[in-house]
């Protein structure tokens, strides 16, 4: 545990040495602000006291920023060598990914919670279901876990963090609309199996305020299973 | 804690970077291993710190086998990688600190260690910079302050010297010396005199394989197998100088250096020396001997002979 909270430490404070961190939440607040608030289908334009137009935003917005702060993770030790050091310590490979996984969550749920006033606001605005708000922060949550597992296991692959943010992308495109887009062309248990792998599927049901375990379990097991391939990328690195 | 390497190969793909050695260091050793370019070195010492898996063979340190105890192995290792690959955005003091936490230092002891490796090490001035700003040889103190940090018993330094000036190698070997009496210390390195100056017993692996195993002396002593003398004769005619000589029954090969300057260079036969002969030939014949030196075979050749074929 102790080693987990070191690991995570470092990569928190390497997050805000960089700047990576507040550029990234700068862009995020902006972004998903501008479209709530400000421009297209905002919330005067539907006149709805929701978080609905936030959390579609955030939906898109977390997607492309994850990768972004997923890929030096693994990439930036490999290109330096500073992994051998790291795995040669006396910390497991687990402790490692999820040290780096604990560290990226956490840097998304501050941006996530810089978003409160948003609530604050809308709530002043009209009566709000607060049950899907939770609900909806709750998915933003789970989706992060999986695409920063994902974003973890692309950024293991390699030593260029570009190479690894594009892999990472790819990835993700499958499960955050691909699939979506896919299941509309085929009928029964094929078009069943592709409309369970998109995360727009599950997001959708659980923004609404509905948590069904059968999104809850797509969610932690496509996280589990991210995390289990970057762990593979690195016995397998060990063995060749 | 001793280290014993037994049978140990690994391969990259079909290519065996090293093929089935076995060696043993002991406490208070300190052990130079030596070899040209991709002769296999780093990646004996990666398989010792556990970082990569070997094909074959078994590595035990004190009873622990890199097979089984893994974690154990880690906690006994101080490990300096080719290259020194640090966290160049941290403050010195803080990478340490990080690096004691991961180690298990106990809490309250950190610290104190922290304190005492940047003593040891140097670094009183540089402390609170980041290791980005530092210049080599300060990042190199950095590496063996990491290296050091949780007191190990065994140490394994790959290039420890590379990239320093001439007075922080001495001062990096000092450093060396003084640890490796009571640790048990494994560097690598192709600079011969550095392994000299610094190591008890010297490894010299090419191609994957041991080809040499003693001190320094040992090594000369093998190499040296013949006797090679320098030898200027003056007052006679070269060539036929250069005939006496090759009929004497103790040389084997007559070399001329410098025909006008009536040097020579003898090879003897194997154990036995021309030195007397050559005096007595000289007195003989009359010719003046005025310089009779033995040429000591330089680590350097025995190196170049062993890892060239």
């Amino acid at each position: 545990m102790r080693q987990i909270w070191t690991i995570a430490k470092r990569e928190l404070r390497s997050f805000f040495d960089s700047l990576m961190a507040y550029i990234m939440m700068a862009a995020f607040l902006g972004f998903s602000g501008f479209f709530t608030w400000i421009f297209g289908a905002d919330i005067f334009f539907i006149k709805q006291a929701s978080l609905q137009v936030f959390f579609s935003i955030a939906y898109w917005t977390l997607f492309f920023f994850i990768p972004a702060i997923t890929m030096r993770l693994f990439a930036e030790e490999n290109r330096s060598g500073t992994i051998e050091l790291l795995l040669t310590r006396p910390v497991s490979d687990w402790q490692v990914i999820i040290g780096k996984f604990t560290a990226t969550l956490l840097l998304i749920i501050i941006a996530l919670a810089l978003t409160l006033p948003y609530y604050i606001t809308v709530s002043t605005l009209g009566s709000l279901d607060h049950g899907s708000v939770i609900t909806g922060y709750l998915g933003l949550i789970l989706i992060s876990c999986a695409y920063i597992s994902i974003g973890l296991f692309a950024s293991s692959f390699s030593s260029n963090q570009i190479v690894a943010y594009l892999v990472a992308l790819v990835i993700g495109i499958f499960f955050h609309i691909i699939f979506d887009l896919l299941a509309g062309s085929f009928t029964g248990w094929i078009g069943q199996v592709i409309s369970y792998l998109s995360i727009s599927e599950h997001f959708g049901s659980i923004s609404r305020g509905v948590v069904d375990s059968r999104d809850l379990i797509f969610f932690l097991s496509l996280t589990f299973i991210g995390l289990i391939l970057t762990e593979m990328n690195l016995l397998k690195r060990r063995i060749a | 804690m001793d280290i014993v390497v037994e049978n140990l190969t690994k391969k990259y793909g079909t290519q065996k970077a090293v093929d089935d050695i076995s060696f043993r260091v002991k406490t208070g050793e300190v052990l130079g291993f030596l070899g040209p370019n991709g002769a296999g070195k780093t990646t004996t010492m990666k398989v010792i710190t556990t970082y990569l898996l070997p094909n074959a063979g078994d590595i035990r340190i004190g009873q622990f086998s890199i097979h089984q105890h893994a974690d154990q192995i880690k906690q006994h290792i101080g490990y300096l990688p080719e290259n020194n690959p640090l966290y160049q955005e941290m403050p010195v003091i803080d990478y340490l600190k990080h690096v004691a936490e991961l180690q298990g230092i106990e809490k309250s002891k950190i610290r104190k260690r922290i304190l005492e490796m940047v003593r040891v090490c140097g670094l009183e001035g540089e402390k609170h910079k980041q290791i980005g700003e530092l210049s080599k040889g300060y990042k190199q103190r950095v590496g063996l302050a990491q290296a050091l940090i949780h007191d190990p018993e065994v140490l394994i330094l790959d290039e420890p010297t590379a990239g320093l000036d001439p007075n922080q190698i001495v001062e990096i070997r000092e450093l060396i010396k003084k640890i490796g009496k009571e640790k048990t210390v494994i560097l690598s390195s192709h600079i011969l005199a550095e392994v000299e100056a610094t190591c008890d017993r010297i490894l010299i692996i090419s191609k994957g394989k041991i080809v040499a195993d003693g001190t320094s002396e040992d090594l000369r002593k093998r190499a040296q197998g013949r006797e090679i003398l320098k030898v200027t004769i003056e007052d006679g005619e070269p060539n036929e100088i250069f005939q006496a000589l090759q009929s004497l029954e103790t040389t084997e090969v007559v070399d001329f250096i410098r025909q006008e300057k009536h040097s020579f260079e003898i090879q003897s036969k194997e154990n036995q020396t021309s030195r007397r002969n050559i005096f007595n030939l000289c007195v003989d014949r009359g010719w003046a001997l005025t310089g009779m030196t033995a040429i000591e075979t330089k680590l350097e050749d025995i190196f170049r002979e062993l890892t060239m074929n």
